[in-house]
């Protein structure tokens, strides 16, 4: 008698009860916070062989106009919400100013007229959604290293923040994500003095994330909520990237509402998430922590990577 | 006999491990976006490849392949979620890791596995190449490429080796491992890489490789998929040609070679 029919019944068995234990046992991993953070070494990686490789001039791929893809999908928020935002879409953002300010000596606002009369580059870019698809526009803007250079950088200067327009969340915890600054920023900063490579940083970002989601229900008892708005962050090496520019045109035509009018930040050699739409605000910082929930953007908050190279 | 020296033993199965994740969690972020297309960006009116849900109440999972369409409920495009519910997903929860639609959860999972999946990989090979083993298992010998047909016919009529010619790998076996170390695993990490707009900064030729970011997003699913294909018929030789045998062979090297030989046409060839 060959005993290959039990046994393979029970091999069969054996690995159906396995597999559904080690399905259950991954999940329980990812959820893990020790365990998150060993995934996160990964794109820690990313981002440092990447930055090796890439020198701050290296340029992303550019294409010919024949490339451009028919309709440029527009994602995330597609028309905002906000009675501000549409107050000055009505009068053809005629009363729009971008303002420009933070860790600079000299903050200023400038209004799209006056965007518009400065030197410009033109490209035709590869957007890379992180969800996976691609599309090829043409972007015309102002080089985000000159608005930056003529706002006078103070030495502590580290990252580029853009507030935006639009409204993600109607936000009942932001009594708590002021909180959550406040504290983040005694905690995080030592570490953000200490490397600049931002890597360790984000690591201290995912504890704090913990008590500041506690921190976050209490506050909204004793704060009224505030609309949170899309915001993004890019340290000075993408800042200073001669293709990162702040696009008012898509295709030789006005940036559509749909795709970030009046202004919307073109950081290419990173994936469409950090490409900010409705760009109202300029803010340079030396931490990330006061901003949002301190990992430097509306989708890094949500667990997204701060570097999006890949 | 002594078959596998330790390094091998230890990189097989990290090697595992790592492929095993970087499936799950590659079919998460296909999930983000399922559907394929060929070129530099997406045609999201003619992909190659897609996969959706109906308007239906339940919803129908539909895959559309170059055009023709199939119902693929239950398994592509409508699915049951961890909570039993059906839901709109490429593909189903008990493919993918983490089981719920988490493409941040599935990216974390990916480029970790896929950091380990590369070293181990170089460890592999290094050793390989330093201890004479990579050539010694996956470079066919004259003889076996002489005999080649017969060797084809044995393996498609699942009579494996015994004696002197089990201590080595088969012919087919040989250029199954050579294809897969040197074809589709260097062309899944370089289309792997290719996607990331990064490294197409750095590396302008991957997309010339590949015919852009599009293709090379097809290609790295397409070759994913191939290497599964790889495990399963892998996977199912260990069992149907002793699996307590190759257990032992991958976990403590040793390896038993069963000695009653029938004369095999393969195994009686003179030695030159």
């Amino acid at each position: 008698m060959s005993p290959l029919p039990t046994r393979r019944a029970l091999l069969t068995g054996a690995s159906a009860m396995a597999a559904a234990a080690i399905l259950g046992g991954c999940d329980r991993l990812g959820n893990a916070g020790w365990f998150k953070r060993t995934l996160k070494t990964g794109e820690d990686a990313n981002l440092f062989v990447q930055r090796l490789l890439l020198t701050e001039r290296t340029l992303a791929p550019e294409f010919a106009e024949a490339d451009i893809s028919l309709v440029f999908k527009p994602n995330g928020t597609e028309d905002p919400p906000d009675k501000a935002y549409k107050a000055l879409a009505r009068g053809k953002f005629a009363k729009y100013h971008l303002e420009v300010g933070g860790l600079v000596d000299a903050p200023y606002k400038l209004s799209l007229a006056d965007l518009r009369k400065l030197p410009s580059r033109t490209q035709v870019t590869r957007h890379d959604c992180v969800e996976g698809w691609s599309a090829i526009g043409k972007w015309t803007g102002v080089p985000l290293a000159d608005l930056l250079t003529r706002a006078k950088l103070k030495p502590q200067a580290r990252y580029v923040v853009f507030h935006c327009a639009d409204t993600m969340d109607q936000g009942e915890d932001d009594g708590g994500a002021d909180i959550a600054q406040d504290e983040g920023s005694e905690k995080v900063a030592p570490a953000g003095n200490a490397n600049p490579a931002m890597t360790k940083q984000s690591g201290g970002g995912e504890s704090r994330k913990d008590s500041g989601g506690q921190q976050a229900s209490e506050g909204a008892a004793a704060c009224g909520g505030s609309p949170i708005r899309y915001y993004e962050s890019i340290d000075l090496v993408d800042a200073f990237h001669p293709q990162s520019i702040l696009a008012y045109e898509m295709n030789g035509k006005e940036l559509p509402v749909a795709n970030g009018a009046p202004l919307r930040l073109r950081v290419e050699r990173n994936l469409g998430y950090k490409q900010a739409k409705y760009v109202m605000r300029i803010e340079v910082v030396e931490s990330l922590a006061g901003i949002g929930e301190g990992k430097g953007g509306y989708w890094e908050d949500q667990g997204y990577a701060w570097y999006a190279g890949i | 006999m002594f078959r596998h020296p330790v390094v091998i033993r230890v990189t097989h199965w990290l090697n595992a491990i790592c492929l095993l994740v970087l499936l799950m969690s590659g079919l998460q972020i296909f999930n983000a976006h399922p559907a394929l297309y060929w070129g530099k960006a997406s045609t999201f009116d003619k992909p190659l490849m897609s996969v959706a849900s109906t308007e239906d109440d339940p919803p129908k999972g539909v895959t559309t392949v170059l055009g023709h369409g199939f119902e693929t409920t239950g398994w592509l495009g409508s699915s049951a979620g961890a909570d039993g519910e059906a839901a709109d997903r490429g593909f189903p929860s008990w493919a993918t890791l983490p089981s719920d639609q988490d493409l941040t959860g599935g990216r974390s999972w990916h480029f970790f596995f896929a950091w380990a999946f590369v070293l181990n990989g170089l460890a592999y090979l290094l050793y390989g190449l330093l201890s004479g083993q990579l050539r010694f298992r996956v470079i066919p010998s004259r003889d076996q490429i002489r005999n080649f047909g017969a060797s084809m016919w044995e393996h498609l009529t699942l009579r494996f080796p015994q004696g002197d010619e089990a201590k080595r790998y088969n012919v087919i076996q040989k250029l199954t491992y050579l294809i897969v170390l040197f074809v589709l695993l260097p062309v899944q990490v370089l289309a792997g890489l290719a996607m990331s707009p990064a490294m197409d900064a750095a590396f302008p030729f991957l997309l010339t490789l590949f015919d852009g970011r599009q293709s090379a997003r097809t290609i790295h699913f397409v070759v994913a998929a191939l290497l599964f294909l790889f495990v399963v018929v892998h996977v199912a030789l260990v069992l149907l040609s002793g699996f307590w045998n190759n257990m032992r062979g991958m976990l403590t090297g040793w390896f038993v070679i069963e000695r009653k030989v029938e004369p095999v046409v393969a195994a009686v060839e003179p030695r030159p």
